[in-house]
Parts: structure tokens; sequence; C-alpha cells
């Protein structure tokens, strides 16, 4: 199977081809259109290593997420960053390669937080590992970490190592009638309090927010918190995770805002939106339904110091990701060149230019 | 042309901050590795950011290399200064900008010191996680630089999962900010390539860091174990309970003594190993589970188990751990750090092996562990008057990395390549892997001005070495001596 796809990333290296990488598809919505002759990784599979206590496990990069979860939770471990499938068939090379997590991120950490070592194969077709099996590594630069949302730019996933965590004891959810503004002040004052806070959801006046840790710690949280139990709150956070919740079904376009997380509600382009908007990751994650202009979404994020990311839908021809300054550009399409000179991966999914 | 641009350096700095004298220069002839020593040409203490930049632009223009240094507190030779280069210092940068407690973030300049940081935001209940042991010294720019650890890496994380934003200057004068105080930005992920790249890509201005809630209660247990393989299982036993330790370090009877005799920790000094585990969150989730880890510790066999009593006991039992490493250099005139990570069940086999090294070298071996994340600092002792003590163990040294390697691990968990560990930088990438790291740096450092020939070797160093690249836990040719 590898000396296959080097034959191919050869071949399109010789004839000046381009190469759509491809697991499931399931997340070919995001970023640039996929473009070019599909170079199909999903038969690239199997759990090659798993010992449960190392918190290490390594796959190909074309296993199902669903078949590494599966395994994890016999183990009664998991992934921490709770990766959006966005199909039933999702990859983790694909998990890796868009960089995307859930609403446990920012109180565990994000994908590139997990990614210990990765085998690849770069624009040459050479095969490459870098990091490992090791929580602490410094040897050499962090590339394994950098293939963590290139969208496949800088080559194609072969394996990839992760540390994982036990799964939390207990888990519940709460409920509480706030305003936006309200719920962004809550949310920040109790990510600065020791509490289990593992998830946090605003939208339409009602924050939700999840507890994880040990039963009793957890029934001790809940005393302090007050609000409303949540009945079925695995259901409710999956339906975010997955964007299924009726938030996510508007035919408008999907706007992902990242912003630092004490920013005020934000000043939308129209009023009305200021219903439309979806907060999580405790006020530093902001979708937003809106056919505004792309310029004014984006200025509206960046007079928050943050960003704004055209996820699902609308007109991608003025780019989906946040402009970057020039001289920053210059260093990434630097950086894209080296792994992959002749310009062969996923064109133009991460970059306008390349 | 050194008179020039001596010149040039004294036109944008004020007179105190450029040092030429070599008396003046010799406080910066080496860093925490002391065994490499080498006077600079000049030392560059700039004051503002502007004069970084402005230094930066000279040295880009007339070819000089540029050696970036915090509290030179490193131990792998990263800021050893170069013949024909200038030390950066960026020891003047010693402001905390600012702490914003509601969004739990701290803006400084490179220069503050690690354990400055915390004590800044105690007052909003908010600390700084990464907590190397030299964090009295040590500055937040090194430990980006080297993507520091400390003894909590494996539940809080190394620098690289704790920051958010850096402000840089490339050589040719540029300044960059990377990341944001948003959880992600557009892009390559820049700020974790920048983290622990050695001073190799950019300088460092300004770094914001995340802050975390104090845990309301932190508690450790000190166990005995009369075997070390019964300590190592009942690592691997904790963790399989889906514990996950705040700390959770290993010692074995010649680093438990040396600590006990200078310390007096209270360890026993008959042990085989011990481990210190700490648990620490809710009041109530610290309860339950120190009553697991209790069980856990009893079934693995341990021989005696204390749990500290109050706070001044927990700060004893760690006293002695992070006293290891001066505790150790007092039984010996020189002791050599060393700093591999292993997946942890290969503890066993690892330790087999450097006790039979040690035999070999004739030179005693104390090792510490951080248990919880595989990181092994086995601490060589030597002593440098006796001729050619020194090189035997460097080389031991360099066969305790390759060992690490074969195992499926590395040469440096949180220490970093710097000079110390360059050549074994060949045995853990081949040629193509080394080649992409150097296109990495030239993608921010066409000129290789910044700490050139650190943390990558060059591949014609590798080739005379003789292409030690060890393959699938293999190395070729295992019958043949190294170096």
């Amino acid at each position: 199977m590898i000396s296959e796809l080097i034959e191919k990333i050869q071949h399109a290296a010789a004839h000046g081809q381009t190469l759509a990488i491809r697991g499931s598809g399931s997340k070919a919505f995001y970023g640039g259109e996929p473009q070019g002759a599909t170079l199909d990784v999903a038969a690239h599979r199997g759990i090659v290593d798993y010992a449960p206590s190392e918190l290490v496990l390594t796959a190909r990069a074309g296993t199902p997420l669903s078949e590494i979860e599966k395994l994890l939770r016999e183990h009664n471990q998991m992934l921490a960053f709770e990766p959006p499938y966005f199909g039933s068939h999702a990859t983790l090379g694909g998990c890796i390669a868009s960089g995307l997590s859930g609403p446990r991120r920012p109180y565990s950490g994000a994908v590139r937080d997990f990614v210990l070592g990765v085998g690849m194969l770069d624009g040459r077709g050479q095969q490459l590992k870098f990091g490992g099996q090791v929580m602490k590594n410094v040897a050499g630069y962090d590339v394994s970490r950098l293939m963590s949302g290139s969208l496949g730019t800088l080559g194609v996933l072969l394996d990839v190592s992760l540390k994982v965590l036990p799964l939390p004891a207990a888990a519940l959810s709460l409920r509480f009638a706030y305003d936006i503004q309200t719920a962004i002040r809550r949310m920040n004052a109790w990510s600065g309090q020791a509490l289990p806070l593992s998830a946090t959801c605003w939208q339409d006046g009602q924050l939700t927010i999840r507890l994880e840790g040990t039963q009793r710690a957890i029934q001790a949280a809940r005393e302090k918190f007050g609000g409303e139990l949540v009945a079925d709150g695995m259901t409710f956070w999956r339906d975010i995770r997955e964007q299924r919740a009726a938030f996510f079904l508007s035919p408008l376009p999907l706007w992902r805002l990242s912003v630092p997380s004490t920013a005020d509600a934000l000043m939308l382009p129209a009023s009305k939106l200021a219903s439309s908007q979806l907060i999580e990751w405790g006020g530093a994650l902001r979708w937003l339904h809106s056919d505004a202009a792309p310029g004014k979404i984006r200025n509206a994020a960046a007079a928050a110091d943050g960003q704004a990311t055209l996820f699902r839908g609308g007109d991608k021809r003025s780019g989906v990701f946040h402009p970057l300054p020039p001289a920053l550009l210059a260093i990434q399409q630097r950086i894209k060149h080296n792994f992959d000179p002749h310009e062969i991966f996923n064109p133009r999914r991460l970059f306008q230019k390349f | 042309m050194n008179a020039n641009f001596l010149d040039l350096l004294r036109n944008v700095l004020p007179k105190h901050a450029l040092l030429v004298e070599p008396e003046d220069l010799h406080p910066y002839e080496c860093d925490g590795l002391s065994v490499y020593r080498q006077l600079p040409l000049a030392v560059c203490l700039p004051e503002t950011e502007a004069q970084v930049q402005q230094v930066l632009i000279i040295c880009h223009r007339h070819g000089v290399p540029v050696v970036a240094r915090g509290a030179g507190t490193g131990l792998s030779g990263g800021a050893l200064p170069l013949v024909n280069g200038v030390i950066l210092s960026l020891a003047r940068f010693k402001q905390i900008i600012a702490i914003d407690a509601e969004a739990r973030t701290a803006r400084l300049q490179p220069g503050v010191r690690n354990l400055a940081i915390s004590e800044a935001a105690a007052r909003y209940g908010l600390y700084y996680a990464p907590d190397p042991s030299s964090q009295i010294a040590c500055t937040i720019g090194g430990n980006v630089a080297e993507n520091s650890g400390g003894v909590h890496c494996l539940k809080y994380g190394l620098t690289v999962h704790n920051l958010l934003r850096l402000r840089v200057i490339t050589i040719d004068g540029e300044i960059l900010e990377i990341g944001n105080e948003a959880l992600d930005s557009a892009g390559y992920d820049l700020l974790a390539l920048l983290t622990g790249s050695e001073g190799m890509l950019a300088i460092i201005t300004e770094v914001t860091v995340k802050l975390l809630a104090k845990p309301e209660r932190a508690q450790v247990i000190l166990a005995a174990f009369d075997d070390v393989q019964k300590a190592g299982q009942a690592v691997g036993d904790i963790i399989s309970a889906g514990i996950i330790p705040a700390g959770l370090e290993m010692m074995d009877t010649l680093a438990i003594q040396a600590a006990e005799d200078f310390v007096h920790a209270g360890y026993p000094r008959d042990a085989a190993a011990i481990l210190l585990c700490e648990l620490d969150g809710l009041n109530e989730e610290v309860s339950e589970q120190m009553l697991q880890l209790h069980d856990i510790l009893k079934r693995s066999g341990a021989t005696s188990l204390r749990t500290a009593v109050d706070e001044a006991e927990r700060l004893k039992f760690w006293a002695g751990r992070k006293a290891a490493f001066p505790a150790v250099g007092r039984l010996s005139p020189d002791y050599y750090c060393m700093d591999g990570t292993i997946p942890r069940r290969q503890l066993p086999q690892v330790l087999q092996r450097i006790s039979e090294l040690s035999v070999e070298y004739g030179l005693r071996v104390a090792n510490v562990f951080h248990a919880g994340d595989g990181n092994l600092h086995p601490l060589i002792l030597y002593d440098a008057n006796i001729p050619g003590e020194l090189k035997r163990t460097e080389e031991f040294g360099g066969k305790i990395l390759e060992l690490c390697v074969a195992v499926g691990g590395t040469i440096t968990g949180e220490h970093g390549v710097g000079i110390e560990k360059i050549d074994q930088m060949c045995g853990q990438f081949s040629a193509p892997e080394l080649a992409l790291f150097h296109g990495i740096k030239q993608a921010w450092d066409e000129a290789r001005l910044l700490n050139p020939g650190k943390a990558v070797p060059a591949l014609h160093r590798c080739a005379e070495l003789g292409a030690m690249h060890v393959h699938g836990g293999q190395l070729k040719h295992p019958d043949l001596p190294r170096f």
C-alpha cells in the first residue's frame, strides 16, 4: 500500500499533476474545494499499537475513528479532544489533517495537543517519521503537531500516535437561563475556578454545561452550580459536536469565529443575527449563520482580536480561512514548499495561493 | 570588519548593553552544560524590542551568527556561544506586561522567570503549570525555546500546551505575531513549530501563556519498593486504573540516599526505588482517588506507604525530589545529566542495561525518572580531573541515548538537543528527515544565522559518524562500536 502511494506521488511529481488526498471524504466540505486526482488512503488502516497503561495509541491514517474510539472505550479511555466525525466513516487521518476538536477542547486540549508522532510521505515520495510514541520529545522541530490542521497540504499521513486519557467516571449536564453577556461572563469566571467543567454551550438564552470527574466530585460541584439537570446530556453534546442540533440546520453559510473567550457579544453585520449565534468553548468559539458579506464578518471577528472561517456553504472564492499578514504567509509558503516542492498535495485547500 | 561591526552595534545599543571585553564575556561562555565553553565575539543586552530588531538587522547584514540566551540554565548547550557570533541576551526583558484574570492569561516579556509567573498569578487563584526544576531561575523565553517540561507534564502538559501567542522577530528584522488569544488561528501551527525550536527560527520578544485555576487540594503519597521492577509496574497499574496523577516520580537507591542525606526528606534509605505520586483536583475527587491509589500501591508490592499529613510534609517529600540533582552532585566531583524518554513499559529493560553499562564503564549512575511520562534522567557520576573520564562519561551517555531510541523512545524529553546531543540526532533521524528540518530552518532564516550548528546536525556530520540511523528499533551493524 505504501509503495503504491509513493509511486502515485512520484508520478504526479514527474507529470506536474495534483492530488486530492481522501480518507472517507467526511471533511471534504471544509477548506478550499478538493482539486486534482483523488489519492485514496482509506485502505491504509488498522490499529498498530495500543497499550492502555502507556496512554498511547498508534493507528494508520485510514483507520475509522469509530474503530479507535470503540477500542479505547473498552479500556475506559478516550480521545480527550472529542473529535467531530461529520460522517460515520471519518478516519484518523482526516481528523488530524482537519485539526478540528469538539466540546472538550478548552478544558482538555485540541487535536494538536494530543499528537505525539506521525509517519508520512512528503511531496518527493519520501517516507518520514517525526515525533514518536512518548509524551515528551524535543528532538528536532515539532513536525507532527504541524500536521494537525494542515489539511493534507504538507504530505500524506501514514500513521499517527496519539496520547489518550481515561474516560471520566461520571458526567452530568446542567442548564441555566442566561442572556449572552451573562453567559460569557459566567463561562470565564467558572474556568478560573477549580471546577470539573468539560464543555459549555450557549444558544438562544440557554447556557448548557457539562461536568465530568469522579461521581462524588461532580455531585459536589452540582450543588455549587445549581441549574437544571439536562436529561440526555450525551445526545446534546454529540449533536453540538456533529452539528446536528437545530441551530446548525439553517441554510445560510456557517461561519466559525475563533475569538478570545472574554470577547463581548460580537457586533455582527445585521442585528437580527444576534439570535443566530451559538457559543462554545467557554466563549472562545462562536458559530454564526449569516449571508452578510465575508469582509464584514471577518472585520467583526478581527475587531474582537479573533478570526473568521467560512466553515460550511457560502462562496469560497473570497477565501475560506482568515487572511494572514504577508510576512507570515511567506513563511507558510516556504514551509509548504519544503514539504511539497512540486505543489502536488491538496492545492488551495488551506491557502488561496498555493 | 569586527571594529566596524561592533561600531554599528554601539550605534543602536546603550553603552552598558554591549559587552566586548573578555572579562565581561566570561559569564556568557557557557550555559547549564558547562563542559562546553566558548567566548563570543560580543554580548548584546538590548532593553527594547526596537534594539533587538536593530541588532538582528545588523547581524543579518554582516552575516554574523546570533545565539539567543535567557537565564543560561539550559542543559544541552543550546546557548553555547559561537566564536564568530554574538550572544543576544533577553535578560533585561523582565516585565510581566499584563495578567488578565478573567481570560486567565499572562502577557510576558521573554526574560520573566518561570516561577515569577505563578507568583504574580497567585493573587487571582491562578498559576502557570509547567514547572521545570530550574523554575526559580529559568525564563519563559528559554522555556519556549526548549519546550520545557517539569514534574506535572502528564496531567498539565509541556510548554507547548500552555502557550497562546508569541511575538517574534526574524533574523531580517520582521516582527511577527504567532497565534492569538483565541484557541486557534489560520494556517499552519507555527506556535507549535516555534516551541522547542532552540533559538533556530526567530527571536522571541513577548510570550502570552495560559494560566490555570489552582487545584482545590493536592496530596502526595510516598511509596517504597524493594525492587525497581515492582515500582515500574505500579506506575502502569495506577495509570491503567484511570488515575492521572499531577506528579509521578521515581528515584532509585543511589538517588534516594543522596537526596535523603542532603535534605532529610524522610525517604527510606534502604528502598530499591521510591515513587512519589501526587493527586490534585477537587477535594472529593482527591479523597476518592487516594483510596484507590493506596489499594493499587499495596497490591503492586509497596513495602511502605506514607501519605503526607500536611502541606509542610508534602513540600518536604517534594524537596527531596527537587534537590535530587544537586544531592547527587555531592556524591561526586561532577555529574552528567541525561534526558532520554522511553515507552514506560521498557523501563525494567532500560534500567537493567544502564546498570550493565555502569559496570562496563566503571561509572556510577543515579536514576531519577519522571515516571508518569517516561522521561528518564540518569545522572552519571564522574571526575573531570581524571584524564579521559569526561570522554568515557559522554560515550556512556551516548549509549544510553541510543538505547532510548532503540526501545522506541527519544534522545531528549525536555532538555533539548543543543550541541550536546547533536550526534545522537543522526541516530534518531534519517538523512531526508534531517534535510526537512534544515528546510524548515531556511523557511525562517535563509542565511542560517540563528544559532547555527545547534539542534539539527549537518548531513555531512552524520555521514562522517557513519550512518547510525536506527531502523525499526534495530541499529545497523549492532556489533560495531559507536563513535
